[in-house]
């Protein structure tokens, strides 16, 4: 019935994989989207610069859920390089959607920083792809 | 947790009588179209071209909080501006510089004259958000002392908050805030005690909530906080827009507008301020215009209200300002404000009809033209969205009041807010919209 709000888009928004905490974590990150509220934690254990256990959990839109929830799955036992070289694209590809507005696209795009930042060791990541355009 | 929740038996498609300012008489029992003896929606939106642009779903607008619409005759004004006699104000002795300083200046006289100052004390700013600032960075900074309170509420827009944060933190100033009753409303009852040890120098609310559509008592929190010797800053974005505002009756020192809100263009403000303090109090910023002579060391201001306007203005912003207040005029401001609210009612009653939809804020006749409220299990982006897809403009977000929704219990909300060109089919979409939500999330 409606292009956004998809089956799988609304399957993981209701039933997140990867959803949890993780006791003593390599790395948590958290961010949040002003815009909405959307708040993400992200909790990561690797093993030989790999994701060996990603956990998140926040509150938000079923879209910033869904891509946490799609975007966990996906990285999960993959290479620490692997998951830098993520780009939006590869967000929108998992969300099986062409293109999203400037607004909603914050939503989406706050799994694939809150990832990006646990890879690279950083508190925060910025999002250059973003402002370029 | 405080909890503002509305049962459904609270909206009434009663118009009650209107609180706080002085709006004129609503008609009891009006229907939320043409309730209004003389005010026609039907043909107001007609003035609006945005609404007769083709597309490929008719435009329901219902987010008039965050911006109005702006009816040809704001459009033809700044149009014929730039094309007549585009021109700097208050310097070329031409023509048309002479022509572009009229405008600008008849633009503060209408401006004046619809809330009741005088042209003195009205200066433009790029929006309420800077007229705060002014007010907290020119006069604050100025009549503020280490240890002195500011008296806030946390129904504040970010910008009737951040701007005293900021001082707060750099000139060791406490912030205090008036409590919210159960219904979203301020509890006066608390006021007396805030003020008593002297220390609140300044106590600085909102007229009308943009979130919960709670018109406050100006006048009342006025009268009291005079007389505990304080200084009264009000954020009138909301309210400038759709009733009667007469500044000198509120009894207020500062009174904040925003053009955008009240079908005039963006990039332009209002800051009314009582002519004592605007002398008294130093500039905000320094630069052309706002000068009477300047030294390589030294300067000394413009009078009023130049001294607060530095730089090149926004001209052809206020000559759309000048045609938006005589616009509204034209309708009455007391119509706007008895249709607004009329539609608010029937907004609510119709609201509670759709399964887990929780309205925010006061009854119906205690508000302005602004609902609020949550889906249950569905985040209001997710509600927007699906509502968008229907053509239906809400806003969904905190809608600058963070620590409002912190306070609600929720972390955003949906708003549906209206002006003089919504009509009672712009509620029917919404509620058909949020039918489909509802079946949409629906495990
Ligand atoms: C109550 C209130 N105060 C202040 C503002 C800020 O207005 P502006 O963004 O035009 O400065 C708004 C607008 O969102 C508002 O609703």
């Amino acid at each position: 019935m409606d292009s956004l709000f998809r089956d799988h888009i609304l399957d993981h928004y209701r039933h997140p994989r990867c959803h949890g905490t993780i006791e003593r974590p390599d790395a948590r990150v958290e961010d949040a989207n002003p815009l909405c509220g959307d708040r993400l934690r992200m909790d990561f254990r690797f093993a030989e610069g790999r994701v060996a256990e990603v956990r998140f959990s926040g509150s938000g839109c079923s879209i910033s859920q869904a891509s946490a929830s799609l975007l966990c799955e996906a990285i999960e036992g993959k290479p620490l390089e692997d998951v830098k070289a993520l780009t939006r694209q590869d967000v929108l590809d998992l969300l099986g959607l062409d293109e999203l507005g400037p607004v909603r696209s914050k939503c989406a795009m706050l799994a694939l920083k809150t990832v990006k930042a646990a890879a690279y060791g950083m508190a925060t990541w910025t999002d250059d792809e973003e402002e370029a355009e | 947790m405080l909890r503002l929740r509305l049962s459904p038996t609270g909206a009434s498609g009663d118009t009650g009588a209107p609180v706080g300012a002085s709006v004129g008489a609503a008609p009891r029992g009006a229907g939320a179209s043409n309730g209004t003896p003389g005010f026609d929606p039907r043909r107001v939106k007609a003035d609006f071209p945005i609404f007769a642009t083709p597309r490929p779903r008719p435009l329901i607008y219902l987010d008039s909080a965050a911006t109005s619409q702006k009816p040809q005759a704001v459009l033809d004004a700044m149009s014929r501006y730039y094309t007549t006699c585009n021109a700097n104000i208050h310097r070329g002795v031409y023509g048309i510089a002479e022509e572009a300083t009229a405008l600008y200046e008849d633009a503060r006289r209408r401006f004046a004259a619809f809330v009741n100052a005088s042209p003195r004390e009205i200066v433009f700013t790029r929006n309420s958000t800077e007229a705060l600032n002014l007010v907290a960075r020119a006069w604050g900074g100025w009549a503020l002392r280490a240890g002195d309170a500011i008296l806030l509420t946390p129904m504040e827009h970010h910008s009737n908050l951040v701007p005293w944060q900021m001082l707060a933190a750099e000139k060791q100033l406490e912030l205090r805030f008036i409590p919210l009753t159960g219904s979203g409303e301020l509890d006066l009852d608390a006021l007396p005690k805030l003020l008593a040890d002297g220390r609140v120098k300044v106590v600085s609310f909102v007229h009308v909530s943009n979130v919960l559509g709670t018109v406050n008592p100006v006048a009342e929190i006025a009268r009291v906080a005079r007389q505990h010797g304080a200084t009264v800053v009000v954020d009138a974005s909301q309210s400038a827009a759709h009733m009667k505002l007469d500044v000198r009756a509120l009894g207020a020192d500062f009174v904040a507008c925003t053009s955008h809100k009240m079908l005039g263009p963006t990039g332009i403000g209002v800051l009314w301020g009582r002519r004592e303090l605007l002398e008294a109090m130093p500039p905000f910023l320094g630069g052309g215009e706002m000068i009477r002579t300047v030294s390589l060391t030294e300067s000394t201001w413009n009078e009023l209200p130049w001294k607060f306007e530095a730089g090149t203005m926004c001209i052809a912003e206020a000559v759309g300002l000048g045609a938006a207040v005589t616009y509204l005029e034209s309708l009455g401001m007391e119509h706007v404000f008895a249709h607004d609210r009329a539609l608010a009612a029937t907004c609510m009653a119709r609201l509670a009809e759709v399964p887990g939809v929780r309205l925010l804020g006061p009854p119906a006749d205690r508000r302005g033209g602004v609902v609020a409220f949550t889906v249950d299990g569905v985040h209001p982006h997710d509600v927007a969205t699906v509502l968008d897809r229907n053509g239906v403009c809400v806003r969904a977000g905190h809608h600058c009041a963070m620590p409002l929704h912190d306070q609600l219990g929720v972390p955003a909300s949906v708003r549906a807010s209206f002006h003089c060109y919504s009509l009672p089919e712009d509620v029917d979409a919404l509620v058909t919209g949020l039918h489909q939500v509802t079946k949409l999330f629906a495990r």
